[in-house]
C-alpha cells in the first residue's frame, strides 16, 4: 500500500531525512521508534505534505500513485491521516462543524452530496462511544483549550470518522492517562482491519502492549537503522538507544 | 516531485480575480436630474417629491450649513475627493406609479432583484422578511404592510411617511443626526431623496425582520438614503439592511443617514450587510462609502449594531450609540473586510450619559491584498454616568504582508465608579491552521473560509439566521484566493 524510496527531505539546506526506505502493507501495524529529533515527525509531515519541508529527491508510492505530486487535501482524500504530535487550534469552529467541512469535502471528491445531519450525528454517537468522550465535545471548538489528553483523543476521533486507509499517529499516546490510553488503543484496534495500515510513532512500549506491531522501525538521524518484529521494541525498552545507534554512526560516519 | 506551487504573490493575485458578483446595471427608464448641487437642485427635488413646506425649510437649512463646511480628512483613508457638481442628485426609476404589492414590481426590477440572489417573493414566502427595496435613491416597493398596519406599525419609505406621518417625522428627525453634525450628514439633510422609516407603537414587538435592500444602479448618481427608525417604549425591532451596486469605473458616493431612537424600555437590533462595489484588482471605481449611523436609547432600552462590511472603495462610518438613558445598553459588532485596494475607516462610538449604562464592542477587521483596515473607537463616559461599564475586543486578521491594519481606541472617562476594559489582538492565519485543515481533506480556499468564520463567530452570531449565512458566503467571495 505504501512504499517510500530513497526518501531525502529537509528545510533549507539541513536535510532532515537522509534517504528513507520504507515499505507498508495493507493490514499490517508498523511502529516507528527513535531518539528525539531523529525525524519521525517530519517524516509523517513529508507523508501528509507539509509544505513547510522540501522533498529533495525519493517517492512516496501509495497504492501505486506518488503522493509527491498530490496536495495535502488530495492525499486525506486518498486515506491518508496524519494524528497530529501536536494539534492545532482553530478558534471558533466547533468540533462537530470541523468534521462536517472535512466529511462533505471528502464526500465531493467522490462525487456525493453533503451527508444529512442526522445520518451524520449518529455516526458521531458511535464514534465517540467508542472513545467513551463525553458529549460536550462535539460543541467546543477545535482543540481550544483542550487539555493534551483531549486534543489527542481528538485526533484519534477524526481519524474514527474520516475512517483513512493508512493512519500515522504521531505519539498519540503522549499525554494520554493510564485509562485513556486503554480506551484510545481499543478504540484505534477497532478500526483496524485487512484493508488499512497504521504506523505508530511512539518512544514506549506500554501502547506497543495494546496496539501490537508487525514490525518495528528505529529511526536515528533521519535513517531507518534497524527494523525487526514486536521483540525489537522490547529490547529498545530495556536497553535504550545506543546499542544501535552507535553501529549506525560508525557506519555513516556521525 | 511536487506539484509547482504558487508564490505568495500569485496567490494574491488571484484574490483579484474574483469578480464581484453584483455588478451589472439594470436597463430602465429612469426620471433624473441634471448634474450639480445648488439651492435650485434642492428645491427641485423637495417639488419632485411634492414635499411640504417644513421638509423643504429642513432641507435649505442643512444646504446652508453643509456650503459651511470641508469634507473632513481625518480618517486614515486616502482618496480623490468627489466633484460634488459632478453627481446627479435625484434619480428614480420609471414609472414611478406605486405599487401596493412586490408583484406589481417592474419587471426588470424584479430581474435585478433575482440577480441578487434576494428573491423577493422567496423571501416573502420563506423568511417572513418585510422588504423595502431602495434603488437609486427612490423606494420601490414595500411588502408585508398590510400584515404590519394591523399592529399599528409603520413600515414605509421615509418619502411616504413625510407624506403620511408628518407628525412623527417632524418631531424625530434630525434629533440624533443634525444636519450639522458633520459633513455628509449635511449633505444627506440636504439632498436625500429616500429611504426608510419605521416606528413601533408601545408595548409592540415586531414580528418579522424588516429589511431594506439598497442598490445604486444609475451612472453618476450619488445616493443619500435617510432612514429613521422609532421604537415605542417596551417596543421591539430587528431591522436589517443589504446593500449592492454595480462594477463601474468611476467612484459614486453613498451618503447615508441613520437614526434610531429606542424609548424607554424598547429595543432595536440593526442589522447591515454591505457589499457595495469595492473597486477593481487595481483600485478603479468602488463605492465611497461615507455614512453616518446613531442611535439614541433612553431608559432601560438597548440598541445592538451588527455590520458585515466586505464592500466599498472607502469605508467611513462609526455606529455609535448615546446611552442617555440609566440602565441603558448599547452593542456593536462589526466584520470589517478589506481586499485589493479597499480602505475602511471604521468603529464606533459609546458615549455614556445615563447611570449603570453598559456597552460592548466587539470589532473584528480581516485585511488581504494591499488593503488598509481601521478601527476607529471611541467609549466617552460623561461625570453622570455612574457605575457604567465598556467592554471592547479589536481584533485583526491579516492575510498577506501587503495589507495595513491600525487601531484606533479613544477612551475617556469622566467618573471613578466606571469600568473600561478594551482587549485587542492581531493575527495572522497560520501555515500549521491550514495544513491542519488541507491533512483533514479541506482544501486551502475551504479552510480560510473556515478559519475566518470562525473567527467572526461572535458578530456573525448576531445576525438573523438567513442572514448570517448570506454574511458567511460574501466573506467567502471577498477572501477568495487571498492565501498568505
Ligand atoms: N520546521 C522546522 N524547522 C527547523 N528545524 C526543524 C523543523 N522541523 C524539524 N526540524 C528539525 O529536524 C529534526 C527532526 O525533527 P522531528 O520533529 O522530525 O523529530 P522527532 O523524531 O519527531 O522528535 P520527537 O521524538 O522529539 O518528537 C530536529 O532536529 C528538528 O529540530
Ligand atoms: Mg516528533
Amino acid at each position: 500500500m505504501l512504499k517510500i524510496n530513497d526518501l531525502k527531505a529537509g528545510i533549507e539546506d539541513v536535510e532532515i531525512l537522509k534517504g528513507i526506505n520504507l515499505s507498508v502493507n495493507k493490514g499490517e501495524v508498523h511502529a516507528i521508534m527513535g531518539p528525539n529529533g531523529s525525524g519521525k515527525s517530519t517524516l509523517s509531515a513529508v507523508i501528509a505534505g507539509n509544505e513547510t519541508y522540501e522533498v529533495n529527491s525519493g517517492s512516496i508510492l501509495f497504492d501505486g500513485e506518488d503522493l509527491l505530486d498530490l496536495d495535502p487535501d488530495q492525499r486525506a482524500h486518498k486515506g491518508v491521516f496524519l494524528s497530529f504530535q501536536y494539534p492545532v487550534e482553530i478558534p471558533g469552529i466547533s468540533v462537530s462543524n470541523f468534521i462536517k467541512a472535512a466529511i462533505t469535502e471528502k464526500r465531493k471528491v467522490l462525487g456525493l452530496g453533503p451527508i444529512s445531519a442526522k445520518e451524520l450525528l449518529s455516526s458521531m454517537k458511535e464514534k465517540m462511544e467508542l472513545l467513551s468522550m463525553k458529549k460536550g465535545y462535539l460543541s467546543r471548538n477545535m482543540n481550544e483549550g483542550f487539555s493534551g489528553g483531549e486534543k489527542k483523543r481528538n485526533e484519534i476521533f477524526q481519524m474514527a470518522m474520516l475512517e483513512p486507509k493508512l493512519a500515522i499517529l504521531d505519539e498519540t499516546d503522549s499525554g494520554l492517562d493510564i485509562d485513556a490510553l486503554r480506551i484510545v488503543a481499543n478504540g484505534v484496534n477497532k478500526l483496524k482491519s485487512k484493508e488499512n495500515a497504521t504506523i505508530i510513532i511512539t518512544h514506549y512500549q506500554r501502547l506497543l502492549d495494546y496496539i501490537v506491531p508487525d514490525f518495528v522501525h528505529v529511526l536515528h538521524n533521519g535513517r531507518i537503522i534497524k527494523s525487526g518484529g514486536k521483540e525489537l521494541a522490547h529490547e529498545l525498552e530495556e536497553k535504550g538507544y545506543d546499542w544501535v545507534t552507535k553501529e549506525a554512526d560508525e557506519k555513516w560516519g556521525y | 516531485m511536487k506539484k509547482e506551487e504558487l508564490s505568495e504573490d500569485e496567490l494574491l493575485d488571484q484574490v483579484t480575480s474574483t469578480e464581484y458578483k453584483y455588478g451589472f446595471t439594470t436597463k430602465m427608464d429612469s426620471d433624473t436630474i441634471p448634474k450639480g448641487l445648488s439651492e435650485d437642485v434642492v428645491r427641485l427635488i423637495s417639488k419632485k417629491k411634492n414635499e411640504p413646506e417644513w421638509m423643504l425649510k429642513y432641507r435649505l437649512e442643512a444646504y446652508k450649513i453643509w456650503l459651511s463646511m470641508e469634507e473632513p480628512d481625518w480618517a486614515n483613508v486616502k482618496y480623490k475627493k468627489p466633484n460634488y457638481q459632478d453627481i446627479i442628485y435625484y434619480s428614480a426609476p420609471q414609472p414611478k406609479k406605486k405599487l401596493d404589492s412586490l408583484d406589481d414590481l417592474d419587471p426588470e426590477l424584479k430581474k435585478t432583484f433575482d440577480k441578487l440572489g434576494i428573491s423577493v417573493n422567496e423571501q416573502k414566502r420563506l423568511s417572513n422578511v418585510a422588504v423595502d427595496i431602495v434603488m437609486d435613491s427612490v423606494s420601490v416597493a414595500t411588502s408585508f404592510k398590510s400584515t404590519l398596519a394591523k399592529l399599528g406599525i409603520i413600515f414605509c419609505s421615509i418619502s411616504e411617511a413625510i407624506q403620511e406621518h408628518p407628525e412623527l417625522v417632524k418631531r424625530y428627525l434630525g434629533t440624533v443626526v443634525p444636519s450639522g453634525d458633520n459633513f455628509f450628514s449635511a449633505l444627506n439633510a440636504a439632498v436625500f431623496s429616500d429611504g426608510s422609516f419605521c416606528y413601533i407603537p408601545k408595548g409592540s414587538k415586531c414580528p418579522m425582520e424588516l429589511s431594506t435592500y439598497f442598490r445604486i444602479n444609475e451612472a453618476g448618481t450619488g445616493q443619500f438614503e435617510r432612514t429613521l427608525l422609532i421604537a415605542d417604549e417596551g417596543s421591539y425591532v430587528s431591522y436589517l439592511e443589504g446593500c449592492t451596486a454595480p462594477q463601474r469605473d468611476e467612484n459614486q458616493l453613498h451618503a447615508a443617514v441613520v437614526e434610531l431612537i429606542a424609548l424607554d424600555n424598547a429595543e432595536i437590533k440593526y442589522s447591515t450587510v454591505q457589499n457595495w462595489y469595492p473597486g477593481n484588482k487595481d483600485g478603479i471605481g468602488g463605492v465611497f462609502n461615507f455614512v453616518t449611523k446613531r442611535g439614541i436609547c433612553h431608559k432601560n432600552s438597548k440598541i445592538s449594531w451588527t455590520q458585515v462590511e466586505t464592500g466599498s472603495a472607502v469605508t467611513w462610518k462609526y455606529p455609535s450609540c448615546i446611552l442617555k438613558g440609566d440602565n441603558s445598553v448599547g452593542e456593536f459588532f462589526s466584520v470589517a473586510v478589506t481586499n485589493n485596494f479597499q480602505q475602511a475607516d471604521t468603529g464606533t462610538k459609546m458615549i455614556h450619559l445615563g447611570k449603570n449604562s453598559k456597552s460592548t464592542i466587539i470589532a473584528k477587521g480581516i485585511c488581504a491584498g494591499k488593503s488598509d483596515g481601521s478601527y476607529r473607537g471611541l467609549v466617552h463616559i460623561s461625570k453622570g454616568a455612574k457605575n457604567s461599564r465598556n467592554f471592547s475586543q479589536c481584533d485583526s486578521l491579516l492575510m498577506g504582508d501587503k495589507c495595513g491594519s491600525h487601531t484606533f481606541p479613544y477612551i475617556e472617562v469622566k467618573n471613578n465608579s466606571s469600568q473600561v476594559e478594551h482587549e485587542a489582538t492581531t493575527s495572522k492565519i497560520g501555515e500549521d491552521q491550514i495544513f491542519y485543515c488541507n491533512q483533514r481533506g479541506i482544501g486551502t480556499e475551504e479552510a480560510i473560509a473556515l478559519i475566518v468564520n470562525g473567527y467572526c463567530k461572535d458578530v456573525l452570531n448576531q445576525l438573523p439566521m438567513e442572514f448570517a449565512v448570506e454574511a458567511q458566503k460574501l466573506l467567502e467571495i471577498s477572501l477568495e484566493g487571498s492565501v498568505g
